[in-house]
């Protein structure tokens, strides 16, 4: 072991461990155990992960070293552990998606993301807790087990990429990938003091990963880091035949607009601060601590010679009820594959009921209540009769939402926020009210919809947790949402003298 | 739907006939909460109905294309036993299913 302590391993940046691996200075071997070692030690409490394969992980890192010895040319990424939610499939790797009703499946495919990373030369330390079908914000509909949040374990770690957030937050995995439909993976990186980028759709590959809602999902990386944010999202990038949605555009360069942002030159940026979310007249559900956070990094953002107005988008305010249409609906149709027959589980099959039945046993056991919600109101806003009314009226608000978005990009590069609008809740707080969870996606919908690119960048606390800043930008200009959360990374580090992820064991119940 | 209710409602008889649509044999404690959650929730996306739409396209889709292509290449398959591996029950090399037509068929 070189002078590297194990504690500074499981709370560097990946791209350090990265370089430390490179130089020699560490093996991948050193690495993944300190990791392992950590999870077992803090990760029953903590709940991150569903599923730990140490051995495999050794494995895998042994043979980077191995190839490394052998001189062979690896990559960046190369050696550097990671873990994946638990929606993305891994060949002979069980997955879940959170849910009983593929209780034991071991897939037989990798993800197009996870067969990038394995070529990387990335280890696998484990696939993370989610809410059920990526369906929550808090990562309490999880079947399995209850996440608790790093920095105060009676809180959540927000959701649904809840495990990820948890495990990166926690110094259980140096980054991890989660996915984002209507803020899963901003959500939780705001509240845990992560860094999450949800990327253009289109931009990163969805074959392979559990569909919930096909024309919002999309995968991106958790990380401590805006850089290294930028690392694993080049890595995960590019274009792949086997998604018919997936964008035929060169991989983005983006750790080099994360590098030119930490110098701290804005000159010119035109940032707009949107007025619905958390704006005068729209502070309803927001609390001041968290808008006082923001409003700090905006003042920040002009302090580095960022030009900032109000922008006004008045159909943000039906953003949350056109989600709560069109998400469902997407998920009642394409939650119908499990139906008993090719993988997961299968209930009553005993030879007296027919294959509905059977189905039917089977969906009601394997699904848990919120998915059940989701696709009783998905059938509904789908059936003849009210069709045009809800989906179809949904849709439409889609395209209005859209289109303030176009309009805005006349005047500013950027759009920001609060990226949720309020710290991390207790656990079981809202668990019987879904509204008020629904609420907790109010500021990460809009870019959903639209299909554009946004990132959460931790802003400092608010009540001793973390508070999220949002940047929006145009589809394909990921780029600009990594400038602007360097810039603002950098100057608050340089402000605080530390990164805030290293207050994390102040919270008196914290793990130490 | 049997009967139509006005909208923002969804009387409890409806969430079973839903929940027979979408093949989930729910209990009746389940259509209970349900009915009252899911009214609750569609009171709120109801809301969308406030919006001026008209002569607005839907968007289906935040990246419009279509008609993609790929080479037609053959390219192998999942091995069968690697398939039938995850299957609830095979049966001669084929997912076992129960049967498919009711008594009244």
């Amino acid at each position: 072991m070189s002078d590297v302590t194990a504690t500074d391993i499981t709370t560097t940046s990946a791209a350090a461990l990265g370089e430390a691996l490179r130089a020699g200075e560490l093996s991948s071997v050193e690495v993944t155990r300190a990791y392992l070692d950590r999870i077992a030690a803090t990760d029953e409490t903590i709940g991150a992960y569903l599923h730990v394969d140490a051995e495999a992980a050794v494995e895998s890192a042994e043979a980077i070293d191995a190839a490394r010895a052998r001189g062979e040319e690896l990559g960046p990424l190369a050696g550097v552990p990671l873990a994946l939610k638990d929606v993305v499939v891994t060949e002979g790797v069980p997955t879940t998606s959170g849910s009983k009703i593929l209780e034991g499946w071991r897939p037989p495919y990798d993800a197009t993301l996870a067969a990038r990373l394995k070529a990387a030369g990335t280890v696998l330390l484990g696939k993370t807790n989610m809410d059920e079908f990526a369906m929550g914000s808090s990562t309490e509909n999880s079947a399995y087990r209850v996440t608790r949040n790093p920095w105060d374990t009676d809180r959540i770690p927000g959701g649904s990429s809840g495990g990820s957030s948890a495990a990166v937050a926690a110094g259980l995995a140096p980054w991890a990938i989660g996915t984002d439909t209507g803020g899963s993976i901003r959500q939780p990186a705001a509240v845990t003091g992560l860094v999450g980028h949800k990327p253009t759709y289109g931009s990163v590959s969805r074959y392979g990963l559990i569909a919930f809602s096909s024309s919002l999902d999309q995968a991106g990386p958790m990380t401590r880091t805006v850089l290294d944010a930028a690392l694993l999202h080049e890595a995960i990038a590019g274009h792949d035949p086997l998604d018919s949605t997936s964008i035929d555009a060169p991989v983005p360069v983006l750790a080099e607009a994360a590098r030119r942002g930490a110098g701290g030159d804005l000159a010119g940026l035109r940032v707009g601060v949107v007025t619905e979310l958390g704006g005068e007249g729209h502070t309803d559900g927001y609390e001041p601590g968290v808008l006082a956070r923001v409003a700090e990094a905006v003042a920040l953002l002009e302090g580095m010679g960022a030009e900032v107005r109000q922008v006004s988008c008045p159909a943000f305010d039906l953003a949350l009820p056109a989600y709560y249409l069109i998400a469902p609906s997407e998920a009642s149709s394409n939650l119908a594959r499990f139906d008993g027959v090719r993988y997961g589980l299968r209930v009553g099959d005993d030879g007296s009921r027919d294959l509905d039945e059977v189905m039917a046993l089977t969906r009601e056991q394997g699904f848990g209540p919120e998915v059940k919600r989701r696709i009783i109101l998905g059938t509904y806003a789908l059936s003849s009769g009210y069709y045009e009314a809800y989906y179809g009226q949904a849709q439409k608000v889609r395209t209005l939402i859209t289109r303030n978005f176009t309009t805005a990009w006349d005047d500013v590069d950027v759009l920001v926020s609060p990226t949720s609008p309020t710290v991390a809740w207790s656990i079981g707080a809202r668990v019987d009210d879904p509204i008020a969870m629904y609420a907790a996606d109010l500021c990460t919908l809009p870019a959903s919809l639209a299909g554009i690119p946004a990132i959460s960048v931790p802003c400092g606390l608010s009540e001793g947790l973390p508070v999220g800043f949002q940047i929006m930008a145009p589809a394909l200009a990921d780029d600009r949402c990594y400038r602007v959360a360097a810039a603002l990374e950098a100057a608050q580090d340089a402000a605080r003298g530390r990164a805030l992820l290293t207050g994390i064991g102040s919270k008196e119940n914290a793990p130490s | 739907m049997s009967t139509p209710s006005p909208k923002g409602q969804l009387t409890r008889d409806e969430v079973a006939h839903l929940a027979h649509l979408s093949r989930l044999a729910v209990s009746d404690e389940e259509l209970d909460l349900f009915a009252g959650q899911l009214a609750a929730v569609l009171d709120a996306v109801a809301q969308v109905g406030k919006a001026d739409v008209a002569d607005v396209p839907p968007t289906t889709h935040a990246v419009p294309m279509t008609n993609v292509m790929r080479p037609d290449a053959v390219r192998p398959s999942l091995p069968r036993d690697v398939v039938l591996d995850g299957a609830p029950a095979a049966e001669d090399d084929r997912f076992r299913v129960p049967r498919i037509l009711g008594e009244e068929a």
